[in-house]
């Protein structure tokens, strides 16, 4: 009994997010079913597809594996976009001023990504815990900035040598870029890191004091504090960590797939993770399948504009009813008990 | 610069505020009563598109607007029932229905892109706009802005002079003393979080079919997230939340006054502009900074600063309210 209405209650949100996608397409006069079969087919009809769901999963386990902290900690780090961007930015800044042998390239890089992420992300925490600026305006303000800079710098003083266009700085040079696997479009390093990440994040919450400290001020600030835990500490090392592993995630963008900064080089990816770990009711453990899905929708719709003329944010419009949908269903699931 | 560009630049700070006021203004309304409708950004982009697309169907720019609101008030309908009869998180709810508006309006909104459409006709006010310096600042607009001034006064006078004003905010800051004294807290909640939503998506309306004419992608994207700031700033106070909206107004335009003037700034700084003033504001307001400058006044001053400045957020916002 209980078995079957875990998968009702695990059906049902989707079921209804796939409807009510229905009901929109065929309001736009477009038919569902070829949408969702050129979603499918772009996502994985090839090896290359494949291997592009990898590679776009890759941000959301990153960023996924970050706010897991943060979330534990019971903050909204709505700012994990901009954290991506401050990533990017300084990973960039070396690979545009600097050669090295790749070997000592590569990891250097990463490593100036998540400096980069966990200094912006240390900054929505400091305006937090000795500003008072709740995270989620901190944070978006923040990303705006973040998006305004990168912006200023391809037009200004990173803009290629042929002139500034939308379409970014100039490459990189072939040293600074993240190994590939083969001729494939997947870093291995890059899902390596990404899994590593969501590992250690598990054992750290599940485990560890920390963990448990961490989610007693997630729960209740104030009797954390009382018993002693130095909360405000802990607020500002989940906004760093976070912020690496969201730097992280723009050092990967730049140096792997782009190779080179582009104005939005996030991708919304920060605001997907939220998504996926709001999808995941905060277990690890589901972050790996959801973000897996996500990737592969995210990949698989811009079909919809090559094929069927209509815009690509069908996918994103879907995943945002199956999470509306979850939210809700736990809610009627909760009153169902209690009555 | 002289006196007839400024008069010009005051008029069009005050007509591209018309969506903030709204906006802002709505969510006042909806967190006076305890509920935080985090969904802005989303709500006014949709609301925007939905209402152009609507206008340019039908031909009808009333229908447009009348569309808006219902997309708001739908919304934050959604708010409402997954927070007061679900008790999920309403800041989950409304940041989930951010992303879910951005991606329905760019779907839905693709083929309405850079269409040209109606818009709200051009009505100056007889004789009030006829008086010096006044009347072209504040008279000289459409309907659309008329109604913000009321919708500004009116605001106020209904919290703070009315008696439903009055358990408006007892809902929000005390609703179990509210409930004692015959409010239906919940009842309540819900009709002022969709009232406060469907003039959100008044905002959303009033900015494709009066300030930025037409749809395009993201069309009004950050807007949500100003108005949400400009609420706190505004200590929950319809005349200090309208100061807050001209205020971000004022340095949008100020914005494209300042390129022209000094070419030698990127403009992408000005873009930035609202969003670095926004943290510096909630940082002033929030961070104890402001009492700390203010300490240097005579005590009566301050205290007459202090409220003018710093506003208490309902003591009741966010939790919800169940009956034992």
């Amino acid at each position: 009994m209980q078995r079957l209405s875990n998968l009702a209650f695990g059906l049902l949100p989707v079921i209804l997010a796939l409807g009510l996608t229905t009901i929109i397409l065929l309001v736009v006069g477009a038919p569902p079913l070829e949408a969702y079969r050129n979603i499918v087919e772009g996502a994985l009809e090839s090896p290359d597809k494949l291997s592009s769901v990898v590679t776009a999963a890759v941000p959301l386990w990153l960023c996924s594996a970050g706010l897991l902290i943060t979330f534990a900690a019971g903050l909204w780090n709505i700012g994990v976009e901009g954290q991506i961007v401050a990533g990017a930015l300084l990973a960039t800044w070396l690979a545009l001023n600097l050669t090295l042998p790749a070997l000592l390239f590569t990891p250097l890089l990463l490593i100036a990504g998540m400096v980069g992420g966990a200094l912006w992300g240390l900054l929505a925490g400091w305006l937090k815990v000795y500003g008072g600026v709740h995270e989620i305006f901190g944070g978006v303000g923040l990303n705006f900035i973040a998006i305004v800079l990168t912006n200023y710098l391809i037009f200004g003083p990173w803009k290629p040598a042929d002139g500034a266009t939308m379409s970014g700085t100039e490459p990189f040079p072939p040293l600074a870029w993240l190994p590939r696997l083969g001729g494939l479009p997947v870093h291995p390093i890059a899902v390596v890191l990404a899994l590593v990440a969501i590992v250690l994040v598990y054992f750290a919450l599940g485990d560890t004091t920390w963990g448990l400290k961490l989610k007693a001020i997630g729960k209740n600030q104030r009797s954390a504090f009382l018993m002693g835990i130095p909360t405000q500490r802990y607020i500002l090392l989940a906004f760093l960590l976070c912020g690496a592993l969201a730097g992280l995630t723009g050092s990967i963008l730049a140096t792997g797939v782009r190779q080179r900064l582009i104005p939005g080089i996030s991708a919304g990816f920060g605001f997907s993770a939220l998504l996926v770990v709001l999808l995941a009711g905060f277990r690890p453990v589901w972050v790996i399948p959801i973000a897996l899905f996500f990737a592969a929708v995210g990949v698989g719709s811009p079909r919809l504009e090559l094929n069927m003329q209509l815009d690509s944010a069908l996918g994103g419009t879907l995943e945002g009813l199956i999470v509306l949908f979850v939210l809700l269903a736990q809610g009627v699931r909760r009153r169902l008990r209690e009555a | 610069m002289d006196s007839l560009l400024l008069i010009k630049t005051l008029a069009t700070i005050v007509r591209g505020a018309t969506p903030l006021v709204f906006a802002s203004i709505g969510e006042t309304i909806t967190e006076r009563s305890g509920i935080i409708n985090l969904s802005l950004d989303g709500t006014i982009l949709l609301s925007a598109m939905v209402s152009f697309a609507v206008a340019y169907t039908t031909g009808s720019v009333i229908l447009g607007f009348i569309a808006a609101m219902a997309v708001g008030a739908l919304m934050a309908f959604i708010i409402a029932f997954g927070s007061i009869a679900l008790r999920q998180d309403q800041v989950a709810i409304g940041f989930v229905l951010t992303l879910l508006g951005a991606e329905l309006s760019s779907f839905l909104g693709n083929p309405f892109v850079r269409l040209r459409g109606p818009s709200v006709p051009h009505m100056p006010i007889p004789l009030l706009s006829e008086i010096p310096v006044i009347g072209p600042i504040f008279f000289n607009h459409n309907i659309v802005v008329y109604l913000s001034y009321v919708l500004i006064i009116g605001s106020w006078l209904y919290i703070f002079k009315t008696q439903p004003g009055l358990r408006l905010q007892g809902i929000g800051e005390r609703p179990e003393a509210a409930f004692a004294r015959g409010s239906h807290v919940n009842l309540m909640r819900y009709i002022y979080t969709i009232g406060g939503g469907a003039l959100v998506g008044f905002a959303g309306a009033t900015f494709s079919l009066s300030v930025k004419l037409g749809w395009s992608h993201r069309h009004t994207a950050g807007t949500g997230w100003i108005a949400l700031a400009i609420v706190i700033f505004g200590g929950w106070h319809p005349l200090r939340v309208a100061f807050g909206a001209y205020l971000f107004g004022a340095l949008k335009s100020l914005g494209s006054i300042f390129q022209r003037v000094a070419p030698g700034i990127p403009s992408q700084f000005f873009n930035g502009a609202p969003f670095a003033l926004m943290i510096v504001v909630l940082f002033l307001v929030n961070s104890g900074w402001l009492d700390r400058l203010l300490f240097h006044l005579p005590a009566r001053i301050r205290r007459v600063v202090h409220d003018a400045l710093i506003g208490e957020p309902p003591a009741g916002l966010g939790r919800v309210f169940v009956k034992e």
